[in-house]
C-alpha cells in the first residue's frame, strides 16, 4: 500500500500490534451487536407491517362512517356534537433498551373505562353513522398507539443499525487491513535490518581475523 | 404528562376529538408546516399526521426521525391511503440493511 508511512521501529510495532488486537475485538463485538439488532429489527418490521395494515383498514372504515355522518348531518351539528370530548387519554412513556438503543414504550389509560360511554353527545340529534365512526376510531386507537411505538422503534433501530454497519465495515475493510499491512511492513524492515547487521558483522569479523592472522 | 395530537384536514381528524386527543386542523401544507412546528415546540409525544399532508412535509418528518420524541406517525386521511406509510417502512429497511429485502 502506498499510504504506508510508519516508523519501522520496535516501539511502533508493539503499539500497532496492540491496536490491531483492540480493533479485532471491537470488530467482533460490533458485528455481534449488528446481527442482534438486525434480528430485532426484522421482527419489528414484520409487526409494523401487520399493525399498519390493521390501522389503515380500521381508519378507512371509520372515515367511511364519518363521511356518511357528515352527509346526513350539517357540519355545524357535527362539530358541535364533537366539540367537547367526554373521553380523555392519559399517555405514559417509558424506555426500553434494545442493544443500547433507547426506544420508547407507550402506555395509555383512558379516563373513561366503559367503552359504551364514550359518546360526548346526546343521541337524539346525531346520526347513527357518527356513533359507528366514533366506535370504529376508539376500536382502532389501541392499535394506533402500538403502531406509534413500533414505528418509532423501527426508525431508531434503523438509524443505529446503519451506524453500526458502517463501523463494522470500516473496521473490516479499512482499519484492520491497513494495520496488518503496516505491521507486515515494519517486521519486514526490521528483519531486513537484522540481516544487514549480521552480514556486516561477518564482514567485520573477516577483516579483523585477516589483520590478526593474515588469513586469506 | 405526555400528549398526543392529530393533525389533518377537518373531515379526516374531527372524529379523534371524541377520543379525547388534541385535534389540530390544517387544510394546506403551509398551515400544516406551521402547526407541526408548533406541536413539536409544545412537546407532543406522538403526532398523528394524515398522509395527504405528509406528502409536502417530508423534510420536517425526516428531521424528527432520529429523535425519541416526537414520534410522527402517518395515518390515511379521508382520501384513502397513499401508501406513504408502507414506503416509510421500506425506506427504513433499506437504510438498515442496505437493500430492500421485503
Amino acid at each position: 500500500m502506498a499510504s504506508v508511512t510508519v516508523n519501522p521501529t520496535r516501539m511502533e510495532l508493539t503499539r500497532l500490534k496492540g491496536r490491531l488486537k483492540t480493533a479485532r475485538r471491537g470488530y467482533k463485538l460490533l458485528k455481534d451487536k449488528r446481527d442482534e439488532l438486525m434480528k430485532q429489527f426484522l421482527d419489528i418490521v414484520r409487526r409494523n407491517r401487520e399493525l399498519r395494515a390493521k390501522v389503515e383498514d380500521g381508519l378507512m372504515q371509520a372515515h367511511a362512517s364519518f363521511t356518511v355522518a357528515s352527509a346526513v348531518m350539517s357540519s355545524e351539528m357535527l362539530e358541535q356534537a364533537l366539540l367537547y370530548p367526554k373521553q380523555s387519554v392519559e399517555l405514559g412513556m417509558g424506555f426500553k433498551n434494545i442493544m443500547s438503543v433507547n426506544v420508547p414504550v407507550y402506555s395509555f389509560k383512558t379516563a373513561n373505562a366503559d367503552l359504551g360511554d364514550i359518546f360526548p353527545y346526546g343521541f337524539a340529534q346525531t346520526s347513527g353513522e357518527l356513533d359507528d365512526a366514533v366506535e370504529a376510531l376508539s376500536g382502532v386507537f389501541q392499535d394506533m398507539l402500538e403502531l406509534a411505538q413500533v414505528e418509532k422503534t423501527m426508525q431508531l433501530l434503523a438509524e443505529d443499525i446503519e451506524k453500526t454497519r458502517r463501523r463494522v465495515n470500516a473496521l473490516e475493510y479499512v482499519m484492520i487491513p491497513q494495520m496488518e499491512e503496516k505491521i507486515k511492513y515494519i517486521s519486514m524492515k526490521l528483519e531486513e535490518n537484522e540481516r544487514g547487521n549480521i552480514t556486516r558483522l561477518m564482514k567485520v569479523k573477516d577483516m579483523v581475523l585477516q589483520e590478526a592472522h593474515n588469513y586469506q | 404528562m405526555y400528549k398526543i395530537a392529530v393533525l389533518g384536514d377537518q373531515e379526516s381528524v374531527l372524529g379523534f376529538r371524541a377520543l379525547g386527543l388534541d385535534v389540530v386542523f390544517a387544510e394546506d401544507s403551509a398551515a400544516a408546516h406551521r402547526e407541526l412546528t408548533n406541536l413539536v415546540k409544545e412537546d407532543y409525544t406522538i403526532i398523528y399526521l394524515t398522509e395527504q399532508l405528509a406528502v409536502d412535509l417530508q423534510a420536517d418528518i425526516n428531521k424528527y426521525k432520529d429523535s425519541i420524541t416526537p414520534a410522527i406517525i402517518l395515518i390515511p386521511g379521508k382520501g384513502g391511503s397513499l401508501g406513504l406509510g408502507k414506503a416509510n417502512l421500506k425506506s427504513a429497511v433499506e437504510r438498515a440493511v442496505g437493500a430492500d429485502i421485503l
